[in-house]
């Protein structure tokens, strides 16, 4: 018996985000757009050198220029600054840390290392001035390939790396050098995952206002990850923790480039601190390019074993993984963890194991990146199956079919040790196929081929690690930090709600979809709800946004204490009632007695009766809020299976993309049109890397994509609709069954576009070109299979 | 030596700046007139975060120098009010991520002929570059907002 009508559920429906109308109107505020009384501009001057020695830095022309303020260099700032900390420390990897100064010393490592600041009164000013600073280097060689840099001859980059070998890690499951031996079939490859530049369309930014009389910090900054930029910020700086408020404003999106801990965000809190001014700096884009993280660079000598009929019996493999000249804060994690645990998919393999060197080059440093360590698994696993397809002569889906985990609804372990939550990967794949109906496609394939045209088909099945992470975890593969995520729910006397929450979005529009799981589970208005988050003074603590984990762990920890709301709520009914909190049942929004719904109370009612608390059971405290600290029990796995169709035209090489479609299951889609924007953009940035994108260094260490006109960020015409379709498989120990999306569009099409671009070109004999797939490079791997034809 | 100042109308107001010759567009509109919806993504002319009409044709506002701005007309995002069919459509559709591609996607929408073809789109909109949204949302938002114009 219900008490009201059942009116149709907010959790799961396409409301529109609460923060369009500000994005779209020019009213949000973002880090460049805040100006203080008083403010001044920093700018920095970069090495134009991989590797050098600084012989001179003198400053004093520049301090004598209009409107400069102050010029400081590393012999300023290294009495007070701390080198940065890298944070995610991989045991058992013989880790070797080298200082990451604010401001480069003595030595610089890559094109784009911070060696001095000019702060101005105009951010003209300070830029012109930097014009004036007199810097002089002896160069010396530098290396950017990360497998070349481990060779005998390379230079080195840090004396506490010999080899420039930063960490060595191992994965390993089974027994992989029996399944080698005993193999029928042993297919190979050479891959590269060609570095890239995750470009937020946003640069990085800082405004830091430190106050002296009070030893106060307040840093707005672009950050995904506001509490740990605090704590960061209080290790390098010594401001304690308590004295230090982190503001994380709107932030033009990161993709992983704004979890690092960026010295130009300690330079110019130095620069407040010493000035007693607010301090601004915002990159140029060629330096956000030179300075802001990368993302990938592996080099990667892959084996796979199997039978002659395709079952796969073993996956052995060694990764160069760039780390750039420093290891930024979460890196080492990214190529090991995210990476090689990953690495039997959604595939039974008994047997595999990994050798993953992390590499120092003259590089930027290397950072998450939109997928982080799953793209470059992923990409790994279903290159080399479609190369073991070609090699037996089995259809590449019917081999992905032989290997699949079968569905599964509670846990399955794999031979990595992770234990994967819940997934069903043929029911994805089905699905995708049914949708494009494979067979005509294949038959289109064969009819075209006939006419002298090169169709090619793609098809990726992919599972990836979200939701990180249980802290226990977090603790044993060496992360400096919980993985937890806390949220606070406050309900106002007249029913208003606010949500404070430690995580922080930055575009995924979560403001919107918390609001909804408030809304869901206690049956206030979604209007009624306001999401706090990004700022360190009036939230409480979160780890971050990154790893798809903010809607699979703060949405988790708000479900939480929303449901502890539920609980307190029940008991004060009972009270009011005079019933025993036994009898006592919830529907939408009323609680009132069983069998008798007529007498109930709103949660409004119970809110203000709270607030006021002029009649409350013995021993219940006042008000109506609760707090959790969510610690997940599990990491979650969402899954899916994708399709591309491509047209090669072997004359120009040119790869014409005709159709993209995706099915993912990120378990119930609290907010079906935001999930359906994560996986477009996500799809979007995936193709990009596997036909236009790669960040290119000459052998000098010169960053030759040094600017928009070089790096070819995917555009709207060179793109078809994607189709974007979903299964759902809920996560058994999530609250709320749900598991994430913001990144599994990138980490499987990547790999699903590359493979049917080499299927086109199947007849042609080509089975590999090296990313991305620019028509240069498409025609030139066409050459001389042409000649011979 | 203070150089002249230059006279224009924004978003219906008159204004003048003292600001120096070369400034950029963009710096005086955020920096003077504190309309900081006016976005900086590269400062080339190769994304369009910048765009703004002068005098109703769209104009990266990081490539012109305040000099060349005497007596134009300027509309930037904030001169739409919050009241334009394309604004709306944003929100209806998914158009907007993180939103700082957003307000130059507008602008450069808005000077789009009423029913324009998708080439007609993808020329208007070609030097505007996102990374969230992968366009799809954009697109679409465009279509509904000048089929009802
Ligand atoms: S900021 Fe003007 S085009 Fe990019
Ligand atoms: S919405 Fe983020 S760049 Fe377009």
């Amino acid at each position: 018996m219900t008490a009201t009508t059942k009116t149709a559920r907010v959790f799961g429906s396409g409301i529109r985000r609460r923060e369009d109308p500000r994005l779209l109107t020019g009213t949000a505020r973002y880090t460049d757009d805040v100006a203080l009384p008083g403010m001044v501009y920093a700018a920095m001057l970069r090495s134009p050198h991989a590797h050098a020695r600084i012989t001179r830095l003198d400053t004093s022309r520049a301090k004598q220029a209009p409107g400069v303020v102050a010029v400081f260099t590393a012999a300023d700032t290294e009495s007070v600054l701390k080198p940065i900390p890298c944070l995610w420390l991989v045991p058992g990897s013989d880790l070797k840390l080298s200082p990451y100064r604010p401001l480069a010393k003595d030595v610089v490592r890559y094109v784009g290392d911070a060696v001095a600041v000019v702060v101005a009164e105009t951010s003209y000013q300070a830029y012109d001035a930097l014009e004036l600073i007199e810097a002089e280097y002896d160069t010396l060689p530098a290396v950017t390939d990360p497998e070349k840099a481990t060779q005998d001859a390379a230079p080195e980059l840090h004396e506490q790396a010999p080899g420039n070998v930063a960490f060595h890690w191992v994965v390993q499951g089974g027994d992989v050098e029996a399944a080698f031996r005993s193999a029928e079939v042993v297919v190979r490859e050479r891959i590269v995952q060609q570095r890239l530049l995750p470009t937020a369309m946003e640069t990085h930014s800082a405004v830091a206002h430190y106050v002296p009389v009070t030893g106060e910090l307040t840093l707005w900054n672009s950050t995904q990850n506001p509490h740990i930029v605090r704590f960061a910020c209080s290790v390098v700086t010594g401001i304690p923790e308590d004295r230090l408020r982190v503001i994380a404003p709107e932030v033009g999106g990161g993709f992983g480039s704004k979890i690092a801990q960026y010295p130009g965000d300690f330079v110019t809190v130095f620069c407040s601190m010493k000035l007693g001014r607010p301090v601004k700096w915002t990159e140029t884009r060629s330096e956000n390019y030179q300075a802001t993280t990368h993302g990938r660079d592996h080099v990667q000598d892959v084996e796979l074993a199997a039978t002659r009929d395709g079952q796969i019996t073993g996956l052995r493999c060694t990764v160069w993984a760039g780390m750039g000249a420093y290891l930024s804060t979460a890196a080492p994690g990214i190529p090991t963890i995210l990476h090689g645990l990953m690495l039997s998919g959604p595939y039974r393999i008994p047997a595999l194991k990994e050798d993953v060197y992390g590499v120092y080059t003259n590089a930027t440093p290397v950072e998450a990146y939109r997928g982080a360590g799953r793209p470059e698994a992923t990409f790994m696993l279903e290159r080399m199956i479609n190369r073991l397809a070609a090699e037996i002569g089995i259809d590449p889906v019917d081999v992905r079919r032989k290997n699949l985990i079968p569905p599964f609804d509670d846990g399955f372990d794999v031979v990595t040790g992770l234990k994967y939550d819940s997934g069903n990967y043929v029911g994805a794949l089905d699905k995708v196929l049914a949708h494009v109906d494979y067979r005509a496609l294949r038959a289109e394939q064969a009819r075209l081929r006939q006419q002298g045209r090169y169709m090619g088909i793609g098809v990726s099945t992919y599972v990836e690690i979200c939701g990180l992470g249980p802290s226990q975890v977090a603790g044993a593969v060496g992360f400096q930090g919980g993985l937890w995520e806390s949220a606070i729910v406050r309900f106002h006397p007249t029913g208003k709600v606010n949500v404070f929450i430690g995580a922080s979005p930055h575009g995924q529009g979560e403001e919107t979809t918390f609001a909804q799981i408030v809304a869901d589970e206690l049956g206030v208005e979604v209007t009624d709800v306001k999401v706090v988050h990004g700022d360190t003074d009036n939230t409480p603590m979160g780890w971050g946004t990154y790893g798809s984990r903010t809607t699979a762990v703060g949405g988790a920890a708000l479900a939480v204490a929303t449901r502890k709301i539920k609980a307190k709520a029940m008991l004060l009914t009972g009270h009011l009632l005079e019933a025993a909190v036994e009898d006592i049942e919830y529907e939408s929004g009323r609680f009132f007695v069983k069998g008798t719904p007529d007498r109930y109370k709103t949660i409004q009612d119970i809110a203000l009766l709270a607030n006021v608390a002029w009649n409350l059971p013995e021993g219940m405290e006042a008000g109506l809020e609760a707090t959790s600290f969510y610690d997940p029990p599990n990491f979650t796995y969402p899954f899916g299976a994708h399709v591309a169709v491509v047209e090669v035209e072997p004359e120009t090489g040119r790869v014409d993309l005709k159709r993209y479609v995706a099915v993912d299951d990120c378990g119930p889609q609290i907010n079906p049109v935001i999930v359906e924007g994560q996986v477009h953009g996500g799809v979007v940035q995936g193709i990009g890397q596997a036909l236009w994108e790669e960040a290119v260094y000459d052998d000098s260490g010169q960053l030759l994509t040094g600017s928009l006109a070089d790096y070819a960020i995917p555009r709207a015409d060179q793109l078809p609709e994607i189709e974007v379709l979903s299964t759902v498989t809920p996560s058994p120990h999530h609250p709320l069954g749900v598991k994430g999306i913001g990144e599994a569009g990138t980490i499987a099409s990547t790999c699903t576009v590359y493979n049917a671009v080499i299927d086109a070109l199947a007849p042609l004999k080509v089975d590999a070109i090296r990313m991305p797939l620019t028509p240069e490079r498409v025609w030139r791997a066409l050459q001389p299979s042409r000649e011979g034809a | 030596m203070t150089p002249a100042a230059i006279r224009l109308t924004v978003n219906g107001r008159r204004v003048t700046s003292s600001a120096p010759p070369l400034t950029r567009l963009l710096d005086v509109l955020r920096g003077e007139w504190n309309l900081t919806g006016t976005k900086e993504g590269c400062g080339e002319g190769e994304c369009g975060a910048c765009t703004v009409l002068v005098d109703g044709a769209p104009v990266n506002s990081c490539l012109v120098p305040i000099a060349q701005m005497a007596g134009v007309r300027v509309t930037t995002i904030e001169g739409l009010k919050g009241k334009h069919p394309l604004q709306g459509a944003f929100v209806e559709l998914g158009g907007a991520q993180c939103g700082i591609c957003t307000p130059g996607m507008i602008m450069a929408a808005v000077a789009l002929k009423s029913r324009p073809s998708t080439a007609d789109m993808q020329a208007g909109l070609a030097g505007n570059l996102c990374r969230c949204t992968g366009y799809a949302g954009i697109y679409r938002a465009i279509r509904r907002a000048t089929r009802s114009r």
